[in-house]
């Protein structure tokens, strides 16, 4: 029934400014140009895009890039294969905390850089002397046990010799929601997409403390994501969606047309927020501390540094904080699900951009503390590993 | 068929309280089952620790969602693990329920049926209200077009020196010359006279 003369692409979406490439593909009419079409659905959570797309409601999804490894894992209510053939971009998260513990971190020493070290260290000493005074450990929120925010805060916290769940309590919270549990004092601090640390800044109710693109630099957020099911079924039409989203990140990379971005971004049916919010993601001009809106690099980026790619030493690495932090055990069956869901080579066929190189199976030179990542030597790890395999329950 | 008298205890997280109020009616009659109703999210855990539910029911559109799939994966509070539908066998009511807007968490091990009897009724109501909502939804839009197509003859009574009746079928002929409703002609006369005045000031 669904074969290449179908061309209407039904797609769920949360409202962040990583969505971008994916609606200036329909409203910049890069999709209409490869004779496709996305019909967009707002959704309010990320476990109501992973079920529409597993049921068939969509087709594929904006989705954070750990939500599909993790599926291939098990480790989703609905296990139905997914296959990622494009990234939406690298970075555009910030940790933002609130003002109060602004103020702390200062004078412990956190410069208004953003630095993670430096800005970790004075973390550190604020944690040990709450401890010693006796207080509740801080609460910081991510949005999803299977989003990148919650990997990479957890990376940062624990290089800086902060415990994530014992020095710092970890909650989730909605987006949307962020900046208004921050201003009643109901979570210390956040890891957050993209308006939603502008939101705060611009509320006065929360500083940034860091972003994620000093934590780990041109690092994996979102990507789209469909079934494997449907992907084999219409080749040509991914290889379509493909070359559609990329050409509208590279549209979305190229500062003359951030105003454009940021007016469609606000329209009601997609961010629904003013475009002065959305504009600082955009153009990588961040506040951080006590600092004015200063240029951050490659806070981020579209299309810039290949970020379409689906990058597959990417999903070794959430597979290795999946396990370091509980949520599975490494096995060689495990490591087989997981090579095959980033497909960098539909998005080299669709693109032209030629595949990865073989070397590129390492993570090197991009993390603050200096660390690099090897996928081989993780897939050996899980080969040798007496892991429980895939799970067949969400995490108990 | 239940001779267990305990009753199941559901819990219904719905930010829309006119249609939370038909679904813990719906579990009433059903029998055998304590239903809370829950619309503050921001004490989600506290609340689910103290009424300790077998079943869990949220409506889709909740973004809290994920906050409460959290919650139910590291609780300590709850003994069981709690997931979602469970029966990963029974496709077609996971699938008519995601259709409907409805989802449900249940305590692993209990009894199928009677989580299906649950999940049957939850559809259903959400499935109602939608249909219910739409009529209304359509009901308030006639009556906008009525209101609109009254200004417009008025207009063209006023402007025209036409009768009503005169005044209607020009709308009318209208409408069916260019392909249109009469609502819309009569929307475009007005928009049309408003400019007008806006040009002669």
């Amino acid at each position: 029934m669904r074969t290449d003369t179908h061309t209407t692409i039904r797609m769920g979406f949360i409202p962040l400014l990583d969505a971008s490439a994916v609606i200036a593909a329909r409203e910049m009419g890069f999709a209409a140009a490869q004779g496709i079409d996305f019909r967009l659905n707002r959704e309010t959570s990320w476990a109501n895009v992973r079920d529409r797309l597993a049921i068939g409601h969509f087709d594929a999804a904006h989705m954070l890039a750990p939500l599909p490894v993790a599926t291939a894992l098990g480790l989703s209510p609905l296990p139905v294969a997914l296959t990622v053939p494009v990234a939406l971009g690298l970075g555009g998260n910030a940790v933002t905390v609130s003002v109060e513990l602004w103020h702390e971190l200062a004078r412990s020493g956190a410069p208004s850089t953003g630095d993670p070290k430096a800005v970790g260290a004075a973390l550190r000493s604020v944690v040990e002397k709450r401890r010693n005074a006796g207080l509740q450990p801080l609460l910081f929120a991510v949005v999803h046990p299977f989003s990148s925010h919650n990997f990479e805060l957890r990376y940062w916290l624990s290089s800086c010799g902060i415990e994530p769940g014992r020095d710092i309590a970890l909650a989730i919270t909605p987006p949307p929601f962020m900046s208004d549990a921050l201003a009643a004092g109901r979570i210390d601090g956040y890891c957050v997409g993209e308006p939603w640390n502008s939101v705060a800044i611009m509320r006065g109710v929360g500083r940034i403390a860091t972003t994620k693109s000093q934590i780990w630099g041109l690092s994996p957020e979102k990507v789209v994501a469909c079934r494997s099911e449907w992907a084999q079924e219409n080749p040509r039409v991914v290889r379509k969606l493909v070359r559609a989203i990329h050409e509208a990140a590279l549209w979305c990379d190229r500062p003359e047309n951030h105003e454009e971005l940021a007016q469609v971004l606000s329209r009601p049916e997609y961010l629904g927020l003013p475009p002065a919010m959305l504009l600082p993601g955009l153009s990588n001009v961040i506040a951080i501390g006590d600092a004015g809106p200063a240029a951050v690099e490659d806070f981020m980026t579209f299309s810039r540094a290949a970020a379409t790619r689906p990058r597959r030493a990417d999903a070794f690495w959430f597979y290795e904080q999946m396990a370091r932090w509980g949520y599975v055990e490494l096995s060689g069956e495990g490591a087989a699900a997981v090579e095959t869901v980033f497909a960098a080579d539909i998005h080299a066929e669709a693109t032209g951009i030629p595949p990865e190189p073989a070397e590129t199976d390492r993570l090197v030179g991009g993390f603050f503390d200096g660390r690099s990542f090897d996928a081989d030597v993780l897939r050996q790890d899980a080969k040798a590993a007496r892991g429980k395999g895939i799970s067949t329950l969400p995490v108990d | 068929m239940n001779n267990r008298a305990e009753h199941l205890c559901v819990l219904i997280f719905d930010e829309n309280r006119a249609r939370a109020s038909i679904i813990e009616q719906g579990l009433r009659e059903a029998g055998n089952v304590r239903a809370h109703t829950i619309h503050d999210m921001t004490r989600l855990a506290a609340q689910i620790e103290i009424i300790a539910p077998d079943v869990i029911v949220i409506d889709l559109e909740n973004p809290n969602r994920d906050v409460l799939e959290h919650f139910l994966t590291i609780s300590r509070a709850i003994h069981k693990p709690i997931a979602m539908f469970v029966d990963r066998s029974d496709n077609e009511t996971m699938s008519a329920a995601i259709e409907a807007g409805v989802s449900a968490y249940v305590v692993d091990g209990l009894r199928k049926e009677r989580v299906k009897a649950i999940l049957d009724m939850a559809i259903t109501r959400f499935n109602a209200y939608a249909r219910l909502r739409g009529e209304l939804d359509a009901a308030r839009r006639a009556l906008e077009e009525r209101k609109t197509v009254e200004r417009a003859k008025g207009l063209l009574m006023k402007t025209n020196g036409l009768s009503e009746e005169e005044a209607y079928q020009a709308l009318r002929r209208a409408a069916m010359n260019q392909g249109r409703t009469i609502g819309t002609v009569a929307e475009s006369i007005l928009l049309a006279a408003d400019l007008m005045k806006g040009m002669l000031k």
